[in-house]
C-alpha cells in the first residue's frame, strides 16, 4: 500500500493551516525562491512516498516533534540572528565594540563578562588580580552597565548575557538601565545563560552550591514569567560540555539532562510547566564533522519535544520546541596557521544553519591566540552573511532530511542520548550525577581519547600534526590594558562615595533576610539593591554568607 | 631505582578551562610520573603551599584567561619567599608567543602552547629533573 496520498494530504494541511497563517502575518523574504541558476526551489523537500515512520520521526517544520525545525518557514521567513559574543576591558571600550558590530550589520548583542564579574567579585577584590577585563567586560555596579549600553536603545536590540551564578544580579542591572532609558520590562528581549549545572560540569564559574543555585534560577523563571515575559530565562548549554571534550551525543545528552533537572525544579516549586517552558532556550556547539553535527541538532530537537510532552505532560507546543543558539567550536581552532580557522568556522557555520539554529556566533580566526581583533571579528561575521546570502542553503528548510546517512546518524545519536539520560535518572538526577563525578568522567574520557589520537596522528589536524609550516604569529593580537583593575577600583570608590549608603545597607539587609526564607523570590530584592548602586560583589557576598560556596569534586 | 618524579598541575586565577590541565595531568601519569591536580581557582599561596606539602619537583601551571603575566611570576616569587626555588615551574594555555620571553625571564622554565606533543613536556622534565 502506498502512503503517497498521505504525504500529499499532510503537506496540503501543513501549508494551508500552518504556513499560510504565518505568512499572512510574517511574509517570507522572497515571493519565489530559486537556486543560483534560477531553478525553482521548494520550501520543503518531502519523500514522494513514505511509511508512518516519516510522520513520527520527522513531521513538518513548526510541528511536533520539530525534527525539521521549530518554525514553519525557518530561514525563508527570517535568517538566524547573527550574534557575536563580545566584550573586554572597560564598559566604555565594550560599548564602542557593540556599536561597531551593530553598524556592521549584526542583529543582536552578546555580552562577554570578565571572570570576576562571572564569579561575583568586584574588580577591587583580592581574587580579581590579573583577571579584570581579560575575557570580557568588567561590570561592578549599575554605573558600569549604564556606560555599557549608552546610546543603545534596549527596546530595539535583543541582548544575550553570558552570566550564570550571578545571573539575577546582571539581569537586575539590565532592567535598571532600561528603566533609566524609559523602557519598561515587558519591552525587553534577550537571554541570560543562567545555567549553573554546566558550570559544575564543565565551565567553572559557579559560586553557590546546587540547592540555592536552583532556587535563584526558579526565582528568575517565576519573576520573568510575570514581569519580563519576552526574556529567555535560561540558555541550557552544551557548548562548554563539548569544549571540555565530550562527544556530540554526550553534548546533547548532558544538556538535555540538565534541562530535565531545571524543569523538575520549577515544577517542584509550583510553577506551571506551560507557563515557563516556552522561555527555555538552548546553546550548542558546532564542530567540524558536518554531517554528525547536523544530525545532532535534529536529534536534540526531537528528543526535547518527547521529554516535554511525555515526561512533563506539557500541552503547549511552544513548551516542546528546542530553540537554540550555536557557537562555532573554540577548541577546534588552532594557534598554528590561524587563517585556516576561517575555513573551519565556515564549515561549522554550515553545520549550524543546516541544523536549524536560531542564532549564531562565529569565532574569529585568532581566538586560539587571544582576544580577536576587529578585522578578525569582521571576517567571522562576513562568514555568516555569505552562508545566508550566497550559499542558498537558507532557502529551503532542513535540506539534509531524507539523506540515508543523516537520518541514520540522527537516530543513532537519539538512541545514545536516551541511554545517557536513563543512566543519569537512575543515579538520581543530574545534581547527584555531578556530585558523583559521573558526567565529568564521561567527558574526560572522551577528551583524553581525542587528544591521544592527535598525539598518535590517528586524527589529523591540519597545521598541527600534518602540513605544518614555519611561521610567525600575527603581531596584532589584542592586549587588554594591564591597569584595568586600578581603573575599575577607582570607579567603585566613586560610586560608593556618591550613592546613598544608608539605603544600600537597608536593601542589602532586606536581601539577607529574604535569602534566609526559601519561600521568598529574591529577584525583586536584588533589583532594589541594584537600583541603589549596590555593587555586584556586595550583593553576591550577602548570598555567599547565607548560601555558602560550592566545592568542586575533582575527577581525573 | 630512583624515586618517581612528583608533579603538581595547577590552575591559578579564576579561569575554568581545565581540559588542558586535566589532559596533561593524566598523560604525565601515563608516562609514569606521580601527578597531583589542584582543581580550579587556586591562589599563588595555595599552589605554593600544596607544592611544598606534596614535595613535588615540578609545578605545571595552566591558564587560558590571559592573566598569565600577572599570576605565573607571582608563583615563582612565592616559591623564592618559601625557599623552594628548587621546584621547577612550567606553564601552558592560551599564551601568545610575544609573552613567552617575559615569562622565561620571570622564572618560568618552559611554556607549552596548544598543539605541543606530550613527548616535548616529558623531554623537558627529564632534562631538568
Amino acid at each position: 500500500m502506498s502512503n503517497k496520498s498521505k504525504v500529499a494530504q499532510e503537506k496540503e494541511r501543513w501549508e494551508s493551516n500552518v504556513v499560510n497563517k504565518l505568512i499572512n502575518k510574517f511574509p517570507e523574504r522572497n515571493a519565489n525562491f530559486t537556486t543560483g541558476s534560477w531553478m525553482p526551489l521548494e520550501r520543503l523537500g518531502l519523500p514522494k512516498d513514505c511509511g508512518e515512520e516519516y510522520f513520527e520521526k520527522l513531521g513538518f517544520p513548526g510541528e511536533y516533534p520539530f525534527t525539521r525545525g521549530v518554525q514553519p518557514t525557518m530561514y525563508r521567513g527570517r535568517f538566524w540572528t547573527m550574534r557575536q559574543y563580545a566584550g573586554f576591558g572597560t564598559a566604555e571600550e565594550s560599548n564602542e565594540r557593540y556599536k561597531y558590530l551593530l553598524n556592521a550589520g549584526q542583529t543582536g548583542l552578546s555580552i562577554a563578562f570578565d571572570l570576576p564579574t562571572q564569579i561575583g567579585y568586584d574588580s577591587d577584590a583580592e581574587e580579581s588580580i590579573g583577571e579584570v577585563g581579560k575575557v570580557g567586560v568588567a561590570i561592578d555596579s549599575l554605573a558600569d552597565m549604564e556606560i555599557l549600553f549608552d546610546g543603545i536603545p534596549l527596546d530595539k536590540v535583543s541582548t544575550s548575557m553570558t552570566i550564570n551564578a550571578p545571573a539575577a544580579v546582571l539581569l537586575a542591572f539590565y532592567i535598571a538601565v532600561a528603566e533609566k532609558q524609559g523602557v519598561t520590562k515587558d519591552k525587553l528581549n534577550g537571554t541570560i545563560q543562567n545555567d549553573i549545572l554546566k558550570e559544575y560540569i564543565a565551565r567553572g564559574t559557579y559560586i553557590f552550591p546546587p540547592k540555592p543555585s536552583l532556587r535563584l534560577i526558579t526565582n528568575i523563571f517565576d519573576y520573568c514569567s510575570r514581569e519580563v515575559p519576552n526574556w529567555n530565562t535560561i540558555s541550557i548549554s552544551g557548548y562548554h560540555i563539548r569544549e571540555a571534550g565530550s562527544t556530540a551525543a554526550q553534548e546533547v545528552a548532558f544538556t538535555l539532562a540538565d534541562g530535565i533537572e531545571y524543569v523538575r525544579a520549577a515544577i517542584e516549586v509550583g510553577l506551571d510547566v506551560d507557563v515557563f517552558s516556552g522561555r527555555l532556550s538552548f546553546f550548542f556547539n558546532a564542530h567540524n564533522d558536518l554531517l554528525e553535527e547536523v544530525a545532532k541538532f535534529r536529534a536534540a530537537r526531537r528528543i526535547w519535544a518527547k521529554i516535554m510532552k511525555e515526561k512533563f505532560q506539557a500541552q503547549n507546543p511552544k513548551s516542546m520546541m528546542l530553540r537554540f543558539h550555536t557557537q562555532t567550536g573554540g577548541s577546534t581552532l588552532t594557534a598554528q596557521q590561524p587563517d585556516n580557522n576561517i575555513v573551519r568556522v565556515a564549515i561549522q557555520t554550515l553545520a549550524a544553519v543546516l541544523g536549524g539554529t536560531q542564532s549564531l556566533h562565529t569565532n574569529s580566526r585568532d581566538e586560539a591566540l587571544g582576544l580577536p581583533t576587529e578585522q578578525s571579528v569582521q571576517i567571522a561575521l562576513r562568514t555568516q552573511q555569505i552562508v545566508a546570502h550566497e550559499s542558498g542553503v537558507a532557502n529551503t528548510i532542513d535540506p539534509l532530511a531524507g539523506s540515508y546517512i543523516v537520518e541514520e546518524m540522527t537516530d543513532r545519536i537519539e538512541s545514545e542520548v536516551w541511554d545517557y539520560i536513563n543512566k543519569i535518572e537512575s543515579i538520581g538526577g543530574m545534581v547527584k550525577a555531578i556530585e558523583k563525578g559521573y558526567v565529568q568522567k564521561q567527558i574526560q574520557d572522551s577528551a583524553y581519547r581525542y587528544q591521544k589520537e592527535i598525539e598518535s596522528s590517528e586524527r589529523i589536524i591540519v597545521g598541527v600534526n600534518k602540513f605544518q609550516t614555519k611561521e610567525d604569529q600575527p603581531e596584532d593580537i589584542l592586549e587588554v590594558n594591564p591597569r584595568l583593575r586600578e581603573i575599575q577600583s577607582q570607579k567603585i570608590a566613586d560610586v560608593k562615595a556618591k550613592r546613598n549608603n544608608e539605603k544600600v545597607a537597608n536593601k542589602l539587609a532586606a536581601l539577607e533576610a529574604g535569602a534566609k526564607n526559601p519561600d521568598v523570590n529574591l529577584m525583586p530584592l536584588i533589583l532594589d539593591a541594584a537600583r541603589e548602586y549596590a555593587t555586584l560583589g556586595e550583593i553576591c557576598n550577602v548570598l555567599r554568607k547565607e548560601f555558602g560556596e560550592y566545592k568542586e569534586s575533582i575527577v581525573l | 631505582m630512583s624515586e618517581k618524579v612528583r608533579i603538581l598541575i595547577a590552575k591559578p586565577g579564576l579561569d575554568g578551562h581545565d581540559r588542558g590541565a586535566k589532559y596533561i595531568a593524566r598523560a604525565l601519569k601515563d608516562e609514569g610520573y606521580e601527578v597531583i591536580y589542584t582543581g580550579l581557582r587556586q591562589t599563588p599561596d595555595s599552589i605554593v603551599a600544596t607544592a611544598i606539602q606534596e614535595d613535588v619537583q615540578f609545578i605545571g601551571l595552566s591558564l587560558l584567561s590571559g592573566a598569565h603575566k600577572e599570576l605565573f611570576p607571582k608563583i615563582v616569587d612565592k616559591l623564592k619567599e618559601q625557599e623552594a626555588s628548587d621546584i621547577h615551574v612550567f606553564g601552558g594555555g592560551v599564551i601568545p608567543d610575544r609573552d613567552i620571553p617575559f615569562l622565561l625571564e620571570h622564572g618560568v622554565e618552559a611554556v607549552f602552547t596548544p598543539g605541543t606533543p606530550i613527548s616535548d613536556v616529558v623531554k623537558f622534565i627529564e632534562s631538568v629533573k
